[in-house]
């Protein structure tokens, strides 16, 4: 907060309102719906509805498609995180090391930030069609027979790659700019002491973009929980049938397809706690970089 | 050092290719026919038909949608992409102001309730969030497709990082030389922060444009489809078809790609810093 702040009876009031009221009315009511009908039982044809406490939870804890797909979730998450951020580091690391062209790269491995999910979706999915698609040509060259949509793991394998692609200009241009504030002077004492560049990096820098990549970590995490809906949606083509969905894309499926208001809202409520959690590790994390900086 | 800088060069060709084909086959592929992609694959080299395309999907309707040409999808985009970006720029400039610059009662809970927002994205409570829109009548309008996305507090907290930075002594300042509370902030605060605002214009446009699980949900209405909210359809239209016009869904892809992608190469630098410097 401020030292000097103005004090008026009524500006401060006029000045949130509509911020209040967006929230309020967009935001607390429908998270405050969505609490409340997860403890409810739904009747399908709309004649009110019976509190049954936690059996929604049990219902959707229990049954093995959650588990299924709980396990996806996290194995998908993993994959996604891990490679675009490695691949967004090495392509970091490299484009701030060259000297001729850097911001030419620069522009080449952010521009695709831009791009909407399900637009790379729509992409991905062409590009690993049986008929026409060249990554399909090229799988079968190397003697895989790839089935996107048919097969459970080449459906899963063209998400990630897809989630991926999109998702390494934004950790690439978080690393660039971590590591173009490493200091001159740190860079130089560390070439004078070692010799090994690669040392150098583990040793010196790496350390130095720590708490770039916890936070590029949580970013990743959320992003493949959820901003992945719309390249899973495309690549399904709407038929989830036998493929692998993630947990957000089950809220969906079962809130609109399967009209089971309570089952979804518990779902939701089981995201809703995830998402808190690793907010607050996220908060936690810019206030100590605050304290460091 | 000659030869680490040519590895170096190589990893950085090869990333930049993995980024670049293919958005390459998109463009390429859309400018062929549909029997000859149909026929020989997706395309790496540029064909005729490419004005062909591109006047038929903007300007007939028919084909992927309905009643609904791709000129009206692009135009869609764009009002979801420029109301969501003022709208949020608007209402998080006024709320950070009143947070940053005011004591008064309820201040501090006002404040959590408003970042609040941060905990929960739009997809865990999208069920409530539709029955709560539709009910209000909202659905299919624009209105329903903006305002309820600009719930989120993202700009409300990028606002109140800025505030926070600027010198204490220009309110003393002001303040001696009898200035208001209103017109400091129109003619001083405001023209301070056209960097920033300016930066998370540009992010947030990209980020309305690029929207698609709420206008999938709220718009069931083809007349209000944006490029991106239409994407499921035109692929569905395409798995249908005999021989599908394979170049005119690219087509509509390289449109829903195209305003994003420029906005972000050209501001660059803006965008980068916005992006960088708010998450501070």
């Amino acid at each position: 907060m401020k030292r000097v702040q103005f004090s008026h009876p009524l500006m401060p009031y006029m000045l949130l309102l509509p911020q209040l009221a967006i929230v309020g009315v967009f935001f607390l009511w429908p998270a405050a719906e969505a609490i409340r009908a997860s403890f409810y039982l739904e009747d399908p044809f709309g004649f009110g509805s019976t509190f049954v406490g936690l059996d929604n939870f049990k219902d959707v804890v229990s049954a093995s498609e959650y588990s299924r797909t709980a396990w996806f979730t996290l194995i998908f998450s993993a994959a996604v995180t891990f490679f675009s951020l490695s691949i967004a580091l090495l392509l970091a690391v490299k484009a701030d090391n060259v000297i001729k062209g850097a911001s030419t790269y620069r522009t080449l491995l952010m521009w695709v930030y831009a791009i909407a999910p399900p637009v790379a979706g729509l992409v991905g999915v062409m590009l690993f069609d049986q008929h026409i698609g060249p990554l399909n040509d090229l799988a079968h060259a190397l003697g895989w027979n790839m089935q996107i949509g048919v097969n459970y793991f080449d459906t899963a394998f063209a998400m990630t790659v897809i989630a991926v692609w999109k998702q390494i200009p934004i950790n690439f241009i978080f690393f660039l700019s971590g590591l173009q504030s490493v200091p001159k002077s740190v860079q130089e004492a560390a070439a004078v002491d070692c010799r090994s560049s690669s040392r150098r990096f583990w040793t010196v820098t790496f350390p130095l973009l720590a708490p770039t990549s916890f936070f590029l970590l949580i970013i990743n995490i959320t992003y493949a929980l959820f901003d992945t809906f719309g390249i899973i949606d495309l690549v399904l083509k709407g038929e989830p049938g036998n493929n692998p969905v993630t947990l957000v894309y089950k809220v969906f499926l079962d809130g609109f397809r399967g009209n089971d208001l309570g089952g979804s809202s518990a779902q939701s409520v089981i995201l809703m706690i995830l998402v808190f959690a690793l907010t607050v590790v996220q908060f936690r994390m810019i206030e100590r970089r605050v304290h460091y900086s | 050092m000659k030869r680490s800088q040519f590895w170096d060069h190589t990893i950085l060709v090869l990333g930049a290719l993995f980024m670049l084909v293919p958005v390459v086959y998109a463009l390429m592929t859309s400018s062929h026919d549909a029997v000859s992609i149909y026929k020989e694959g997706l395309q790496l080299s540029p064909g005729g038909h490419f004005v062909d395309t591109y006047k038929q999907v903007l300007t007939e309707a028919g084909g992927f949608t309905k009643s609904v040409t791709g000129l009206t999808m692009l135009w869609n985009s764009l009002v979801l992409g420029l109301g969501f970006a003022f709208g949020k720029i608007i209402i998080s400039m006024l709320a950070a102001y009143a947070i940053v610059y005011f004591r008064f009662p309820l201040g501090t809970f006002f404040f959590w309730i408003i970042f609040s927002t941060l905990l929960l994205p739009l997809e865990v409570r999208i069920l409530p969030s539709y029955e709560i829109v539709q009910g209000l009548g909202m659905a299919n309008t624009y209105s329903g497709l903006i305002i309820p996305l600009i719930a989120s507090a993202t700009g409300t907290f990028y606002f109140r990082q800025f505030f926070k930075s600027v010198p204490d002594e220009l309110v003393e300042a002001a303040r001696i030389d009898g200035a208001g509370p209103l017109k400091f902030f129109i003619d001083i605060l405001v023209p301070l922060s056209k960097t920033m605002i300016a930066a998370i214009f540009i992010i947030m446009f990209v980020f309305g444009w690029n929207q698609y699980l709420w206008p999938t949900l709220i718009t069931t209405d083809e007349s209000l489809f944006t490029l991106v909210r239409g994407m499921k359809q035109i692929l569905q239209v395409w798995i249908g078809a005999q021989i599908p016009d394979t170049n005119q869904a690219m087509a509509l892809a390289v449109l829903a790609m195209l305003p994003p992608v420029l906005i972000v190469v050209i501001f660059q630098s803006w965008f980068v810093k916005g992006l960088v410097e708010s998450e501070k």
